[in-house]
């Protein structure tokens, strides 16, 4: 079974273990949830944690799939998770809690498309460590026009300010975002069925993106541009390509993540949030997208474990992913490792010598 | 007036971002890594001289003293324990090792001094200058901030010119190999480099919170950013691009807040950096990088 497993295609296992591990997950946690055996906490979580799985899953086709470093990847999910949840409040009540998210989902995911594909132009002409600081510099500009943007809509339509409340114009209209108090009145449509069907799109469109002819672009870029270049490869298409799908997969997250919500504000999608999605694609590995699935998993969920901890879990939290990270990368680390696996090596070859010997006095 | 009096008020911000830039800008030339616990140093800096002057009631110079003496072992510390073994691991790990590492000193402030903003009281003691019958006050903390600038600038030009160590430290970010081949003790000199960062690092942060008194554990991140963006701004690896990128960025802060929008001068800034990376991929003053096939 498991020899049958490893014979399979590099795109066949993928699929496999990533969809596999979701329904699985979905599979034991929906009935639970059905059924109110999940705690508050615990189930309140869930939604949140599918955003950031697709999240995580996006910046992975970014960082890991194209290469680039990005440090905004933040401002997408807000510009999804604002436009999605002005798109679902202009709806009215009166339409389907459904249509409303999944429209919700959907201008989120083309908005944070479209501006991924303004940002994209000038970023992608940079290079390494300046192009991640202009990654930065784009969420950061975007959490600031979020935060002074007014949004109201009445019957003539949306309206749009920048100063305050009073300058929208609007008569007996709803006001959806009100600057720094953020996007208020947003209808709790999501839910952890949305959130699953979200992540299995998401891998749906990575996966298959990633094992086509234009995957295969991408990666030759990540692994040499001059020399993708000069077998005739268009550099900027392709990284275009993967840039603005993985802005919209944060869009739609974003607007996800929103509508799990009533109320949300531009400062929870800041630098540090950027950095934390960050976290989750190098610890579940570059590329990798079961292992990024269950590092962001676990990771968000870890703050909630070290509770107990009281005011320490934060610098648990901390130590925890320092020593990761030099248990996964340091020299040292390495060294112990190949130590270990000769040892044991040795220990396995050592028995079989004696088996083959005591088989070969038996045969005599 | 009002033009003058914000040029200083910039030049004297830019010149703190500049002290930061400094450090983020000499450990991304020798150990090519994006230090973003630098911010957070800068932060334990001022908390050290604030807990000397407040709870110790020492003179606010010693307490400078102590907070560079302090930082310059954490910046050792840190460099030994969390980023030394991962001399040759990706680039990644060792970011987020920095972020790991970042996430570790505000928790562990917030644990030390709690999340109450402490009230940073000024170490500079004498008057501030009036000029134009009072219609231009130059603050005491401007004069100083931009004084101990021009001081921290012309020292460590004639250390990396002239010194024994600046030359290694120069040697080393050419090419780290070769500099062990002639002898340069490489670890050596990147923990020097780290300790000189950090240093500068509790001088900012004391400056800083002279000039905006609040202290509380995140005080440190968002300057951190800036000057990362300012050293990013004149060409990272390159001391007078720090200095140039960090005034300048001072500068188009205080007139994008007082001329645009005081929301908006975090979005100014950041825009007026992405123009110029733009224009100049490798910053202002940065060094035109040839690839070679």
């Amino acid at each position: 079974m498991l020899k049958k497993y490893k014979n399979l295609s590099n795109y066949a296992r993928t699929s496999i273990s990533t969809y596999g591990i979701i329904l699985l997950a979905f599979v034991i946690l929906f009935p639970l949830q059905q059924a109110g055996a999940l705690s508050y906490s615990f189930s309140g979580m869930l939604v949140p944690i599918c955003a950031y799985i697709v999240m995580a899953i996006s910046l992975n086709l970014t960082v890991g799939v194209l290469g680039e470093l990005s440090l905004g990847h933040a401002g997408f999910m807000s510009i999804g998770a604002f436009s999605g949840a002005i798109a679902a409040v202009s709806l009215g009540n009166g339409t389907p809690d459904v249509l409303r998210l999944v429209l919700g989902v959907l201008i989120g995911g083309v908005l944070a498309g479209i501006s991924g594909l303004l940002i994209g132009i000038p970023v992608l002409r940079l290079k390494g460590d300046y192009l991640a600081i202009v990654t930065l510099a784009f969420g950061e500009i975007i959490k600031n026009i979020v935060n002074c943007l007014y949004v109201g809509v009445d019957a003539a339509g949306l309206h749009f300010s920048m100063t305050d409340v009073a300058s929208l114009h609007m008569t007996n209209g709803t006001v959806i975002l009100k600057g720094p108090q953020g996007a208020v009145g947003i209808p709790k449509v999501a839910s952890f069925l949305s959130g699953i069907i979200l992540i299995l799109i998401t891998l749906f469109v990575v996966i298959n993106l990633v094992h086509s002819r234009t995957g295969r672009a991408i990666k030759a870029i990540r692994n040499n541009q001059i020399a993708a270049e000069s077998v005739g490869i268009s550099i900027t298409k392709y990284k275009m390509i993967a840039f603005i799908t993985s802005a919209a997969l944060a869009g739609m997250a974003g607007a996800m993540y929103a509508m799990n919500y009533s109320s949300i504000v531009a400062k929870k999608f800041d630098f540090n949030t950027s950095i934390l999605i960050l976290v989750f694609v190098v610890l579940g590995g570059m590329g990798k997208f079961f292992g990024t699935i269950v590092a962001t998993t676990v990771l968000y969920m870890l703050p909630e474990i070290f509770r107990e901890f009281g005011e320490y879990r934060m610098l648990i939290y901390a130590v925890v992913l320092i020593v990761v990270m030099l248990a996964t990368n340091s020299s040292g680390a390495k060294m112990l490792k190949d130590k270990i696996v000769d040892f044991v090596k040795n220990l396995f070859a050592r028995s079989k010598n004696k088996k083959v010997e005591a088989g070969g006095a038996d045969s005599e | 007036m009002t033009f003058i009096f914000n040029l200083i008020n910039g030049i004297s911000l830019g010149s703190v971002y500049a002290i930061i830039a400094l450090g983020y800008t000499m450990v991304y030339g020798i150990a090519k890594m994006l230090n973003f616990a630098h911010g957070d140093v800068i932060m334990i800096g001022a908390y050290v001289s604030y807990c000397a002057t407040t709870y110790m009631g020492l003179n606010p110079l010693l307490s400078v003293v102590i907070a560079m003496v302090v930082c310059t072992a954490l910046g050792i510390i840190i460099e030994g324990l969390a980023y030394k073994p991962l001399r040759k691991a990706p680039a990644l790990a060792v970011l987020i090792t920095a972020i790991g590492v970042s996430y570790f000193l505000q928790n562990s402030a917030l644990l030390i001094w709690g999340s109450a903003p402490k009230n940073f009281s000024s170490i500079v003691s004498f008057d501030s200058i009036s000029l134009a019958g009072g219609k231009l006050i130059i603050t005491s903390e401007s004069i100083v901030t931009v004084i101990a600038c021009i001081v921290i600038m012309i020292a460590l030009t004639l250390f990396i010119k002239k010194s024994k160590m600046g030359k290694a430290m120069r040697a080393v970010s050419e090419d780290k190999g070769a500099a062990e081949l002639m002898g340069i003790n490489v670890n050596l000199t990147i923990s020097v480099t780290f300790a000189i960062g950090s240093a500068l690092a509790a001088v900012a942060g004391v400056l800083l919170c002279s000039a905006y008194p609040i202290l509380i554990p995140t005080t440190g991140s968002m300057p951190g950013i800036k000057a990362f963006t300012a050293a990013v701004f004149g060409g990272i690896g390159s001391i007078p691009g720090a200095m140039l990128g960090g005034i300048l960025l001072g500068i188009i802060e205080i007139f994008g807040r007082a001329y645009i929008s005081s929301e908006l001068a975090d979005a100014i800034v950041f825009a007026v950096l992405i123009v110029v990376l733009l224009v100049k991929p490798t910053g202002l003053l940065g060094k035109k990088i040839n690839e070679k096939v």
